[in-house]
């Protein structure tokens, strides 16, 4: 009987209680991120298509055609052409070109780089309707933090 | 310019103000209620549509009216077109009686309140009748639980009122208000000598203007996650459209009338009758009618966004062993305080 009674007003405060949480709620700024005219930073450890990396010393990218990348590849989605140029002992790349169709960004390609040449794009804006649009030509990319279009 | 200072003059213009009044908030305050829903959730609410949102309602009635209106073959023909229009002019025709202002109200009449009441429940019928025609089961339920929801909390609703119509002595909405002159102590919410319950009948009041709106968390006749819309299912375009435009001028008159009742009108509320002063003094009233208004307004709205829909049961169950019995017992407790105690 007592409880029954106590129900009433007990119940009434707990929703005064929830009225208070929501309306400090009402008070605090806003999360939201607006999507096409925002974009949030993405994190150091995402990963997107590999890219090559240009060394800021000459210029030039860092690839020295090893194709070691190329074995690595457990999908067999990476295809890597060199030359070497006149006057210089090292192969330089001609060619990379990744099919991200295969691509499972295991990052073994990372791995084996004896030049530390690739690394791990930012990008991920990469929604086509055509599929040979994912035969990306590293050498064409653009750079990490341009989208593609 | 004397034809401005006629009868029949002034009553167009009051229905064209009312009119505009009911149109104008029923837009705007779906723009209030999705701000208000998404500020209570953490995000900015609608703020594509021109000038941060502001002009949302405007796209949203011009896709509403753009659409076909459509009524499906097996539906009652009549009662399906009928039900739009017996849902949404109740609602206008009782905020002819409500005082906005000293002098602003378009037609004072001495059963004011009563009025207001009598014409508040067609409301329901309208939702039984656009849920009957519709010829759709979900439309059907939603009917019935309108009907028994109303009933249920029609009720206490009248009860409440009756202990503060003992309090006020009159049904004329204008002089309610202008008993509650002089500070806000005098407002019926703070009335404690005439019965310490006061604040609890307008609980009571709150509670059930809500249920009898339709608004969450008593919106068992729309529903959406069991009965799709309830009774507006088979509706499109404008006739959907007015549906919500009644619902909110239901909150409106509702707050109005809570506004009117409980919290004094148009009084400051600080001791000085703004009524006094002649023309400014109405306009002053008029702002601080609105500034109480809006405030019960978003209290609806944060309702709204605070509490999930409850179960149906539950939802009778605190009209009948909660609401009625304690309503009940305000009225006693006020009768006896008013006979034994001197006034």
């Amino acid at each position: 009987m007592k409880a029954s009674l106590l129900a009433v007003p007990r119940g009434f405060l707990s929703l005064l209680t929830g009225m208070r949480v929501t309306l400090t709620q009402f008070f605090k700024p806003t999360v939201t991120v607006q999507y096409p005219w925002q974009t949030l930073k993405m994190p150091a450890r995402f990963r997107g298509h590999i890219e090559l990396i240009v060394d800021p010393e000459n210029g030039r990218y860092r690839c020295i055609a090893c194709k070691l990348c190329e074995r690595a590849c457990p999908s067999a989605c990476i295809v890597v052409d060199g030359a070497k140029l006149e006057g210089e002992k090292k192969k330089s790349v001609t060619h990379y070109e990744l099919d991200f169709t295969k691509c499972s960004l295991c990052g073994e390609c990372i791995e084996a780089c004896p030049s530390d040449a690739i690394r791990f794009s930012k990008a991920y804006n990469l929604a086509s309707t055509n599929r040979n649009e994912y035969d990306y030509d590293l050498m064409k990319t653009p750079g990490p933090e341009e989208k593609r279009p | 310019m004397s034809f401005l200072l006629t009868e029949p003059f002034r009553l167009l213009l009051s229905i064209l103000c009312i009119v505009a009044f009911v149109g104008g908030n029923a837009a705007y305050l779906v723009l209030a209620e999705r701000k208000g829903a998404g500020r209570f959730q953490n995000r900015p609410g609608p703020n594509e549509a021109g000038f941060g949102g502001w002009l949302q309602p405007i796209a949203d009635v011009g896709k509403l009216i753009s659409k076909q209106l459509m009524v499906p073959p097996e539906a009652d023909q009549l009662l399906f077109r009928l039900a739009p229009l017996v849902v949404l002019t109740p609602a206008m025709m009782c905020l002819a009686v409500i005082p906005f202002g000293d002098t602003v109200v378009a037609r004072n009449i001495n059963v004011g309140l009563l009025m207001v009441f009598s014409f508040g429940s067609i409301n329901v019928m309208a939702i039984l009748l656009s849920g009957w025609a519709s010829r759709n089961k979900f439309a059907i339920m939603s009917a019935a639980r309108v009907v028994s929801q109303n009933v249920a909390y029609e009720i206490p609703m009248l009860l409440v009122v009756i202990t503060l119509l003992m309090a006020t002595g009159t049904m004329d909405l204008s002089e309610i208000v202008r008993q509650q002159a002089g500070g806000f102590w005098h407002w019926n919410f703070c009335r404690v000598w005439i019965n310490p319950l006061m604040p609890v009948t307008f609980v009571i009041f709150f509670i059930c203007m809500l249920a009898e709106t339709n608004r969450a968390p008593f919106d068992m006749a729309e529903a959406e996650s069991e009965l799709v819309a309830g009774a507006f299912t088979e509706y499109g375009s404008m006739g959907f459209g007015v549906f919500f435009m009644a619902e909110y001028a239901n909150i409106v008159l509702g707050c109005s009338l809570a506004t009117v009742l409980f919290f004094g009108g148009w009084q400051t509320g600080l001791g000085a009758v703004p009524a006094a002063w002649g023309g400014w003094g109405v306009l002053v009233g008029l702002g601080f009618f609105m500034a109480k208004l809006y405030a019960l307004i978003f209290t609806v709205i944060w309702v709204r966004w605070t509490f999930p829909r409850t179960q149906f049961y539950i939802l009778l169950n605190l009209s009948w062993k909660i609401l009625i019995p304690v309503s009940l017992f305000t009225l006693l407790l006020s009768s006896a305080m008013i006979k034994l105690l001197p006034r």
